[in-house]
């Protein structure tokens, strides 16, 4: 891979789902190049295809034809144990319903991945515990989802996506369970990332969070319809 | 992903829900607790058998003379002596595979020492009768060859008229003692040998030289053994040629046609011994069998529970494939909590099996056996059944699509 070659490179991606009889096309020809340490989002209508998308983009699914290049390996036709190892590696995840383990600590939520990376307990403790400081719960480890506010869970989901260094954090309606001001807060945090160099991918349907973007993509029947740079988000986001 | 790691994540889902792990363990804690206890009583109740037989000794024969007919009643075996001083000569001499034989003539009498006197059974026998039982003296010596050629009045004491007559703890040996008021000098005492399986006493006897018995306690026509006549073979799998052997011997002694009845009967021990084995082999096969009936009914209650755990994890499992768990992951997540909760219950299984086994065993006056080896099955098959009832939960976790397994609700 060359330095200059993007870091996410979908070419002419198709997707086909059959219902029964019935053959929903999810995305119709979607080309999209995402550079390290972009900051972008997915915007659409429900059912134009961006879920799709964002599941593509995040390994859990592979494309019914075209080609999907991540950090220089050709993702689109890996079995299910390299997407997982590659989910595992390349890619950290933020959901709309946070998604952590219940009865689990934080801590222990935050290891998850580098259990299943195989990393010794020690290890992964340490840089659970550095993720965890970095979002700012360091005082907050052995908190279990259920004594931490909305807010707190998603930072702590960052940090488990964050814990095993991947290149790209793909956020789905990551604001979407949060009230303004840990939406505010949220956003903060996954431009600083960014600006830490790792490409976000965040899905939504606000036009106020897609604002804090540099990019906006939005998808419409199974296309893109409209690519964005610059503009409103640079100034949303302002000097460091 | 560690060994560790998939240890911990079972161990703690189960202790999640521990009564419902608890409960869910049960049929395998009762199937097992069963097979220990069951299969424990059965080896209890056998070693008991073993060591009645063993007391009378092993690859033994006992040859009786016929029965006495009386206006076409029979008398008991025995009662119409058959057997000769002649019979017993050739038995010794010309049967392949006898390594010893020895005349028994017995009848009740009052022993008595200088200020006790005692009613037991007096045996008239020789040496090799001590070699048949494996039975050693105490105190003293057993019957030597000499005192019965010389129809010497020596006496072996069992262990019981010794201490009756004696005092449990002394020595008699060289004190005489007055059978069928003549005067014998105790030249030994033999060792404890129990009880036998039907409470009979052993050791409430004594001994003396066949020839001096005939002489001074119970007359009898010179040429018959008013007895039995006992031979040891040299190993167990000849017992019953060697039966079959003397058999033929004495029909041909005795001038029986073929076609008439035996004018004797050959008891043989090893097949009464282990007749008595395969009964209880049988009960211990029958009970083992309903063990793993339950252990099977455990097994299914195993596979329901992770059926429903499976479901009611979905969301789990999808986060853990989100953030990299593969397959195998998650196959072995779920096989390694339908394994532990089998081993907990197959554990605990084993603690009131042997419990269990130990109560009863003291109530019935058996010794408990718990073998090892049916411990290790026990725990084994409570692993396999775990291993076995757990792959098509943890098949069927494995196999969730980790985006609907996210969105599920």
């Amino acid at each position: 891979m060359t330095s200059n070659a993007p870091l996410i490179a979908i070419s002419d991606v198709t997707k086909t789902y059959r219902m029964g009889e019935v053959e929903v096309e999810a995305l119709r020809g979607v080309s999209v190049d995402v550079d390290a340490g972009e900051f972008l989002a997915i915007m659409g209508p429900s059912g134009s295809g961006k879920s799709t998308l964002l599941n593509i983009l995040g390994c859990f699914d592979r494309p019914t034809s075209g080609s999907y290049r991540l950090a220089g390996e050709d993702v689109s036709a890996l079995g299910a144990d390299a997407l997982a190892e590659t989910r595992n590696q390349t890619l950290g995840f933020v959901f709309q319903s946070f998604n952590l383990l219940a009865r689990t600590t934080a801590l222990e939520n935050v290891e998850l991945p580098l259990v299943y990376a195989g990393m010794a307990p020690r290890l992964r403790h340490d840089r659970a515990t550095a993720a965890l400081e970095r979002v700012g719960l360091g005082e907050r480890l052995h908190h279990h989802p259920s004594q931490l506010s909305g807010g707190q869970q998603q930072r702590v989901a960052i940090a488990r996506a964050l814990v095993n260094g991947p290149r790209v954090v793909l956020a789905d309606e990551p604001t979407g369970n949060l009230d303004s001001r840990a939406s505010e807060e949220m956003m903060a945090l996954l431009a600083e990332l960014a600006g830490d160099g790792i490409t976000i991918v965040l899905v939504t349907h606000e036009a106020d969070v897609a604002a804090r973007a540099q990019r906006v993509i939005v998808v419409r029947d199974g296309l893109i319809q409209e690519d964005r740079r610059g503009g409103l988000a640079q100034e949303a986001i302002g000097a460091p | 992903m560690r060994p560790g790691d998939i240890v911990r994540v079972a161990l703690r889902a189960l202790l999640r829900n521990k009564l419902r792990s608890l409960l869910t363990a049960l049929g395998i804690i009762i199937g097992v607790a069963a097979v220990i206890a069951m299969v424990a009583i059965g080896e209890g109740a056998r070693a008991r058998v073993e060591q009645a037989f063993s007391a009378m000794g092993t690859n033994v024969l006992i040859v009786s003379s016929g029965a006495k007919t009386s206006g076409g009643a029979k008398a008991g075996a025995g009662s119409l002596p058959t057997l000769t001083w002649d019979d017993l000569r050739a038995i010794r001499a010309d049967v392949a595979d006898v390594r010893f034989a020895a005349p028994r003539v017995h009848t009740n009498a009052q022993v008595v020492a200088e200020d006790k006197n005692w009613s037991t059974v007096v045996t008239g026998t020789t040496p090799e009768f001590f070699d048949i039982r494996n039975w050693p003296a105490r105190l003293g010596a057993v019957l030597s060859p000499e005192e019965v050629d010389a129809g010497a009045k020596t006496v072996v004491l069992g262990q019981t008229v010794a201490a009756n007559l004696f005092g449990a703890s002394s020595d008699p040996i060289g004190q005489s003692v007055r059978i069928a008021n003549v005067p014998f000098t105790v030249v030994g005492v033999a060792a404890a040998k129990g009880q036998s399986a039907g409470g009979n006493d052993y050791d409430d006897v004594v001994y003396v030289p066949v020839t001096t018995f005939l002489a001074k306690i119970q007359g009898s026509l010179q040429k018959f053994i008013p007895g039995t006549i006992l031979i040891e073979v040299t190993s167990d799998d000849v017992t019953t040629a060697v039966g079959d052997r003397v058999a033929a011997l004495l029909r041909d002694r005795h001038g029986i046609a073929i076609g008439d009845d035996d004018d004797f009967t050959i008891k043989n021990l090893t097949e009464t011994a282990s007749r008595k084995q395969e009964s209880t082999e049988a009960l211990t096969l029958l009970l083992a069998s309903i063990a793993a009936v339950s252990l099977l009914v455990g097994g299914i209650g195993i596979m329901n529970i992770m059926l429903v755990s499976v479901s009611e994890r979905t969301r789990e499992i999808g986060v853990r494939m989100a953030v990299g768990a593969k397959r195998r992951h998650v196959r072995l997540q779920f096989l390694a909590e339908a394994l532990a909760l089998a081993l907990a219950g197959g554990v605990i299984g084993v603690a009131l099996g042997v419990a269990a086994a130990g109560r009863l065993a003291a109530q019935f006056g058996w010794p408990t056996l718990i073998r090892p080896e049916i411990v290790a099955i026990a725990v084994g098959f409570s692993a396999a059944v775990g291993i076995g009832f757990g792959l098509y939960p943890a098949h069927k976790a494995s196999r969730l699509d980790p985006i609907q397994a996210l969105r599920y609700e």
